[in-house]
Order: structure tokens, then sequence, then C-alpha cells
């Protein structure tokens, strides 16, 4: 009956089942869902083409995944995409896609978030999703401001950015997502920038693949709030797309932290990425144990035992 | 001890035999002194026996131990309460001595450890005195070393001796909770135990025997009511949970997190209770109809999400196991003071149902009932209980789990098409399409916190807005509709109406015998469905002249208590007034009867 954590994690679903010819990928059409509400030039849509190509392209199906979020301009993001998803609460999208990841082996949990939402109201569940290393990837798109509430400080701003709450500019030290991440345990850390379109597609992929807590943070650009941002890490706008160096030992806890540590816009790809065993896993293993002493018993005949020690 | 009837003159002819119906036995020591050990082997006994128990424990709000006292009531009739007042104290300490005499009935029987306890010459006359150096016939029993661990055993022992109860299962309840033990652990409580019983002292005047129980043939289990809501819960078949440690939730936690892993499923620790509320819901989303819980403080953080749930109709149960509040409170204590926040909790309108279990047995099948509510409604479902309940042990008949166990595992059927949101569905209850469902038409559901359009896509719309709302609060008028009304303890007319709800059912209606015996016109009802109510309370309430709602919570700025002011709001009626305390303990019923005459003579 109630299987629900012994079943195996499903690595890109959809490929096993297209190879037998019954069902082929989704098109762009059948995954497009409402029409963006974000403003024009907005760095969110080119993340959310991305996705599109990421299921297009790993022939993911609307029911093996689920696109969670919680509050912010780019945590609007589960509206756009045609699958089933849900649009939680400010800060709370990862213990919600928790919820669903620790129950459900057999979807892909895919969460999108913005700095504040990941790293100031969520900033506890955040640092505890990813020690206990929960299966899923997370996409923070950081504009480094507020957006949807019309710019105010975020916790990434940059120190003097000048905000509606800062309007003399910012006077509180930033935080560098990827250094909190692999210090607080994440087993894969990724930086990359929207307006890099392979980079970011490239990068989701690998985080996809990733057994356990995946990190993507994604540079995009909110221009209606903080215009030029990211300036300095688009070779258009002059800048540098410094991508991680080939020679970097990504499973280097000390060398990642290292490399995520430079300063702005500092280095973009796979930073740090190791295998260690989910909280999935664990809890399937405690299940395992606890059920292989209940073998053959339906669940009321292992109640039964528990009542007949209660007389 | 009620209704002891005939003196039967033992073969011994100093020692006196009765037979009585029932006995409350307090045990007052500290916490470390094993004496809730002592209640629950006495609370298991009564069970095994067919008699019913009840018991009532206070825990000491610190860690390191303290005052803590256990009463257990055994009955072969109906038991209702944990009793008002003691036939036997049994006082460890003097501070027991001294601050639990006054417990006692007046010619009570008080069996104090006089290696501890210097009795008061001024109380002899009053109580009937029994010293026995409890601590050093221990010591002389098992040894030095076990003597802490022994005591209460030691003491089981005496009262095993002074109510003639049945040694062979008392045995075989020690060797159960003793098994598996270092085997000289269970040598030395039996020794312990064999000690106590042959301790007769001299001065004990009469010893007592139970009469027949009148339940015939009943299998019980004996548990308390945090263990009933767990299992309960797994009974209905959730496999599903997220908490965080708060007393007195935590022991629910614990059992989940104990037990759901050997039904494949799962209970989280998480690291707050927004994250455990958050994590259930997604759960939830996902197809397991999840619980989370809490008390105090916690409840006040699940709060925005709770909401969230009301508003993308998602099914929840948020186990509440109420104490003293605001704030932290009082942590240990019982209070009844949750029932705003769980009806109107959050911001915005957002209606959702709120069950509170009467007894312990109750806890077990309400929980189910919860889940299908839940499960039925896709709604969160607020289920209130409170440290009383959470801690009391009761014996009740074994539920037949073949029957009663279900299996919710979710359904993944593809559908034609889905519209999460319908507002042209029946009594406004749409079904709850879970992420793993193919949608034919290509159409898939956003739960939202946003308000929405019947895809569950954000709208702004006055007019959705308002058949939105509509549809959250008619499905749960739907609800109501289908509730019981309650069944009035009494005649169906008279004076008074006593409307209470949740743990305190076995106190009102031991008042309402009490005002009956002494010829007063009073009745009761009680309350187990609180939001929605069920309908037709009206007429119940035409029957009498006074309607007081008894609750453990304030009387509120307008004097109604929590409950009296939602009944005043929907019945308009003056004549529903509340009969109120915050002093943290159960109502004795003789506090409800004064209570009550003041209110009906003003
Ligand atoms: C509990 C709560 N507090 C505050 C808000 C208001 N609020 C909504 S989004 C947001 C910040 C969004 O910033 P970010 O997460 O960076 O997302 P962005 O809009 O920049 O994409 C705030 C403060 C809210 N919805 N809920
Ligand atoms: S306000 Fe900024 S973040 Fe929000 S949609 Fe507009 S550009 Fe994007
Ligand atoms: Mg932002």
């Amino acid at each position: 009956m109630s299987q629900i954590l012994t079943e195996k994690p499903m690595v890109p679903s959809a490929v096993t089942e297209s190879a037998t010819g019954e069902r082929k990928g989704l098109t762009r059409k059948e995954i497009v869902a409402d029409h963006p509400t974000w403003c024009p030039g907005c760095g969110d849509f080119s993340v959310l083409a991305l996705y599109f190509k990421l299921i297009e392209k790993r022939k993911l199906w609307h029911e093996k995944i689920t696109t969670i979020s919680g509050i912010g301009c780019s945590s609007r993001f589960p509206y756009f995409v045609q699958a089933h998803g849900a649009h939680f609460i400010h800060g709370r999208a990862l213990p919600f896609a928790s919820g669903v990841s620790l129950s459900r082996p057999d979807l892909h949990v895919f969460a999108f978030s913005g700095d504040g939402d990941a790293f100031s109201i969520g900033g506890n569940h955040f640092t505890h999703t990813a020690r206990k290393n929960i299966k899923m990837t997370l996409v923070v798109m950081d504009n480094q401001v507020y957006g949807l509430t019309k710019k105010q400080t975020s916790p990434t701003s940059p120190l003097g950015f000048k905000s509606k709450t800062d309007i003399w500019g910012a006077v509180d030290y930033p935080i560098n997502p990827a250094k909190q991440a692999i210090s607080v345990g994440a087993s894969f850390v990724a930086r990359t920038s929207a307006t890099n379109p392979n980079h970011v597609l490239a990068t989701m992929e690998a985080a996809m693949d990733h057994d356990g807590f995946s990190f993507v943070h994604c540079l995009s650009e909110c221009v209606e709030f903080y215009e030029g941002a990211f300036d300095a890490a688009n070779p258009r706008k002059g800048g540098a797309f410094n991508e991680v160096p080939k020679s970097h030992d990504v499973t280097d806890e000390m060398a990642a932290y290292k490399l995520a540590s430079a300063d702005f816009p500092g280095y973009f790809g796979v930073l740090y990425n190791v295998n260690k065993p989910t909280k999935n896993a664990r809890e399937a293993e405690i299940n395992a144990t606890l059920q292989g002493k209940f073998a053959g018993l339906k669940d009321w005949q292992i109640l039964q035992k528990t009542f007949d020690k209660m007389k | 001890m009620s209704n002891a009837t005939m003196g039967v003159p033992s073969s011994g002819g100093a020692q006196k035999v009765s037979r009585i119906n029932e006995a409350v036995i307090r045990i007052a020591g500290n916490s470390q002194d094993g004496i809730q050990a002592i209640g629950g082997f006495l609370a298991r006994l009564a069970g095994r026996s067919e008699q019913e128990v009840m018991t009532f424990m206070t825990i000491p709000s610190t860690i390191s131990g303290g005052p803590s006292i256990f009463q257990v009531r055994i009955g072969s009739g109906e038991v209702l309460t944990a009793g008002d007042d003691a036939d036997v104290l049994l006082a460890f300490y003097q501070h027991s001595y001294e601050g639990h005499i006054n417990s006692l009935k007046k010619k009570g029987i008080v069996l104090y450890d006089s290696d501890h306890v210097v009795p008061k010459p001024e109380w002899q006359s009053d109580y009937h005195h029994v010293g026995i150096p409890i601590s050093s016939l221990t010591v002389e029993a098992i040894g030095g070393t076990a003597k802490d661990k022994g005591k209460n055993i030691y003491s089981l022992g005496l009262i095993a001796r002074m109510f003639d109860l049945n040694i062979p299962k008392l045995e075989k309840l020690i060797g159960e909770r003793f098994t598996g033990k270092d085997p000289s652990i269970l040598n030395n409580a039996l020794a312990a135990f064999h000690a106590g019983y042959a301790n007769s002292p001299s001065n004990v005047v009469e010893t007592f025997q139970f009469s027949d129980s009148t339940k015939h043939g009943v299998q019980q289990v004996v548990m308390n009511g945090n263990e009933a809501i767990g299992y309960g819960l797994i009974a209905a078949g959730v496999r599903f949970g997220a908490g965080y440690p708060i007393t007195p939730w935590t022991d629910i936690m614990e059992l989940l997190r104990r037990e759901l892993p050997k039904y494949g499923g799962s209970f989280i620790q998480c690291e707050d209770e927004i994250a455990s509320v958050s994590m259930a819901l997604g759960a939830s989303f996902a197809g397991r109809v999840a619980v989370t819980g809490s008390s105090g403080p916690g409840i006040s953080l699940k709060t925005e999400a709770i909401g969230w749930a009301v508003m993308a109709e998602m099914p929840l149960i948020v186990i509440n196991v109420q104490r003293g509040g605001p704030s932290t409170g009082m942590p240990t204590n019982i209070e009844q003071s949750d029932l705003n926040i769980a009806i109107n909790g959050g911001h915005g309108d957002a209606p959702r149902v709120v069950l509170a279990p009467a007894n312990v047995e109750d806890c077990f099948y309400m929980a189910i009932e919860a889940v299908n509510i839940a499960r039925k409604y896709n709604t969160p479902v607020f289920f209130l209980t409170d440290q009383g309940i959470a801690t009391r042990i009761e014996a009740f008949a074994q539920p037949d789990l073949e029957k009663v166990c279900q299996d919710i595992t979710p359904d993944f059927t593809p559908v034609a098409s889905h519209k999460p949101y319908d507002l042209a569905a029946k009594d406004g209850v749409t079904p709850h399409v879970k992420p793993g469902t193919r949608i034919l038409d290509g159409k898939y559901p956003i739960a939202t916190g946003l308000e929405h359009d019947e895809y569950g896509h954000p709208s702004g719309s006055p007019k959705v807005h308002m058949l939105q709302n509509a549809k959250r609060r008619i499905k749960l008028q739907a609800l109501g509709a289908t509730l019981p009304l309650p069944k009035i303890y009494g005649p169906p007319e008279g004076n008074v109406l006593l409307v209470g709800w949740g743990s305190t059912e076995g106190p009102i209606r031991e008042a309402v015998d009490r005002f009956r015996a002494a010829g007063d016109s009073v009745s009761a009802i009680h309350l187990r469905h609180v939001n929605p109510l069920p309908n037709g309370l009206e007429n119940i309430f035409s029957g009498f002249h006074h309607v007081l709602v008894v609750e453990m919570n304030d009387e509120g700025l307008y004097g109604y208590g929590q409950l009296g002011a939602v009944l005043r709001a929907r019945y308009c009626d003056a004549k529903i007034q509340g009969v109120n305390k915050t002093d943290g303990l159960t109502w004795k019923v003789k506090e409800i009867v004064e209570l009550v005459k003041t209110k009906v003579r003003k």
C-alpha cells in the first residue's frame, strides 16, 4: 500500500517512456501557459524560456514536473508553465517543495524564487533544505532588489544601492548566495546569468540531473528597479562573463568556497558538486528497515500489533 | 470512595473489606519518582479488567523534574472525570503531603512515606493517616542503588493490597513493561512490588474490593489522548506529517516519527512551525493528505500558511494541543483559549473546519473523521485538544481495526479536463487533482494563494473574488448541513442547558448528574463540531431558560467566552451566557456547579 518513500527516484522520467514510441515530448506550445506579467526586458523571461527548453529537450511531461514558488515577481513563474504547479507564500517555497519531494519520488521538483524570497524571509529554510540535502532544484532569480514591492533593499543589494528603503544607499552587507549555499551544505551550487541562455540551460540541466539539493544562483536583471545591475557580467555591455576555470575541482569544498567568494561578478558555472545521500534516500532506508520487520502484514495488522501492547 | 457499600468483616477480624464501585487515588511526589508509571499500571489494569478509568496528571514545567501528581479514578461503572477529590492520597514528600491533603476527601486515607513526611497533628482527626517507611523498605527489598526506581513499584504493591487488585495481571503488566531490558531490572521491580504487597501495616483498618464491572466481554485498549490522535491518523491512512517540538504537542510528533515508517510513511522534523505547515501542505498538494500540529505560539506561526490552504483549497490536518496563552503563556497548563484562532486565525475571510474531540476514544475516531472531511472538502481542519486530554489515560473498547483502517493512497487516473476552482461545482466542492495526474486537454491547475479564476490563474476581478469567497464558504455550509446535532444529556427541556466543547465533557456531565440528584433541572450538550456548527441548535436552546457555555477561557471583553461569543453571534439569544475560568486546571465538578448557580441566580 503506501510505499511512499520506497519507490526509486525517476531520473529523466519521460525518456524511458518515450523510447517505447508511445508519447512524444512536449512542444513549446504545449508547455506555455499564461503570458508572463513581467515588465518587457525583465531577465526572468529568459529563465522561463530556458525552463521550457529544458522540458522540451529532456522530454519531461506535464504530469511529471511540479513548479513551485513563493512570492515575488520571479515567483510568478508557475502560472506561466503548463504543468502542475503551486504558487505558495512568501519565503516558504522550499519547505513546500520538500513536502512534494519527500512524498513523491516520481516527480521532478523545481522551485523558483527571488533574492528576498530565498535569502531574507526564507533564509532559514534555505539553510535547512540545503543541509538536509532534499532532492529538488532551486533556481533563485537574483535581481538584487525587491521587484514586486517596487524597489526596496534586498539581502543581495550591494552596499550603496539606492532603494526606497535606503535613499542614501544600502548600508547592510549583502549575502553572497553561492558562498552561503556551500557553507550550509548544499551538494550542488552553480552560478549563471539570464543574459547567457546556453549557460542557463546547461546549468539547469546539470542541476536537474544532480541527485540532491541543487541550487542555481541566476543573475536576472530587474530593468524596472535596478537597471544595469549586472552589466559587469555581460560582455555585450562591456563586462566579462568569466566561466569557472576548467581546472577547478567541483568536489573541493574549500576551492569552491574560494571561487564563490571572488568579487562581483565572479565566476559562472558549477562551483560545487558532490554526491552524498539525500534525505529522500535516508528516509527510504529507515522505512525499508522498519517495513521489513512487518513484511507481509497489512497496515491494520501492524496497528493491531501496537494496540495489543496497549491493553 | 463513592458508593461504598456494605462493610464485610474480613476473616482476620480487625480489617474490614468494603465493596466499592470506584476509587480516586492521587499519587503526589516528584516527576522523577516514576509516579506516572504507577498511574499507568493502574490505568492499564483497569482497562484489562473491563473497568472504566480516567487519569489526570500535572507535568512540572521545568525539565529537572519537580512536584508532580498523577490521579487515577477507576470505576466498575461509568467514569466521566478523574474525580474532584481523592479517596486515597499517596504522598512521597512533605510538600506532597501538605500540598495535596486538601484534595483528599474528609476521612480519606493518606498513605505517606514516613521516611520523608512528618504528619501534622491537626490533620489527624480529618484524615486517616497510614505512615510507611516506603523509601527504607524499598532499599531493604531491592538494595540501595535501585531505590529511586523501585519506590513507585513498591507503592504499587501497597495499593494492590489495599484494593485487592489482580496480582497476576499486575505482574504481567510489570513484566511487559520491563521486557527486553536487563533481567535484573525486571526482577528488582517484581521484588519491590511483592515487598509492597506483603507489607500490611497494622493500622490499615479497611481494604477494598471493586464490584464487578458493568462491562462484559469488552476488550479495551488503554492510552492517552495524544496517542489516540497519532494512531487515529495512522488508521485514517495519513502517511506524511511535519512538525516542530513544543509541549504538549511533541508526543504526537514523536509517535508519528517513530510509527509512520512502519507503514511506508514519514514524519519530518522541520526547522520551525512555518516550515512544518508548509511541508505538510506540499505533501497534501502532492496527494498525501498530511498532518502538522503544534501548541501555543507554534499555532500562531502557522496561520499564514493555513490561510493559503483555505485559498488554494488544500486538505490539511492541523492538530492544536492547546495550552495556556497568550505568548509562551502557561506551557504545561490546560486552557481552551485557541478556539478563536482555530476558527478565525489569519487574515482575510478564511473559513475552515474546527473539530474538538470530547475524550480519548473520540481523539481516535475523530482523527479519522477529520482526515475524511479534509479530503472531501479540500480544506484545512483544525483538531483542537488540550493539555488535559493529551495526557489523560482512558480505557476504551478496542477499535475493529480491519474495518476502521483506510487506504487513502492517491489516485492518478488521467482526467479529461480539470477546473480546480470550478464555480459551478455542487456545494462548492471541487476535487484536488494531484501532480502525477495527466490532464488530457493539456490545461494544468496551479494551486494558489492569489485570488484566482476557475483554473487557478490570478484574477483581480471583484466579481471573481466575491464568487470564490462564496465558494469557500458554501462548501463549509454544506458540511454543516450534514453534521449531527449533539445528543442532549438529560431531558430536552428544563431550566438550564450547559454547553461545552472539547475535553470538558466529563466534568460537565458529572455536574449535570449532581444537579439532577439535588432536584435541579439541568441538562447539557457537547459540541464536537465547532466550526461549522451543526444546524438546529436553536431548537435545543429553545427548551431551556438559560444556556450556559462552560469553557476554560477568559470571559472576554463582552463577557461570553470564545464559544459563547460564537453562539451569541449566530443565535442572537440573550439567554446565552458564559461560565469561564482560566486557572490552568481541568474543571472540578463542584466549580461548575457553583459557577452555574451564581449565573442562574443573577
Ligand atoms: C509575509 C509577506 N511579507 C511581505 C510580502 C510582500 N512581498 C511580496 S514579494 C516581496 C519581495 C520580493 O522580492 P524578491 O523575493 O527579491 O522577488 P522579486 O520580486 O525581486 O523577483 C515582498 C516583500 C508578502 N507577500 N508576504
Ligand atoms: S519589476 Fe523588475 S523584476 Fe519585476 S517584472 Fe519588472 S523588471 Fe522584472
Ligand atoms: Mg528580487
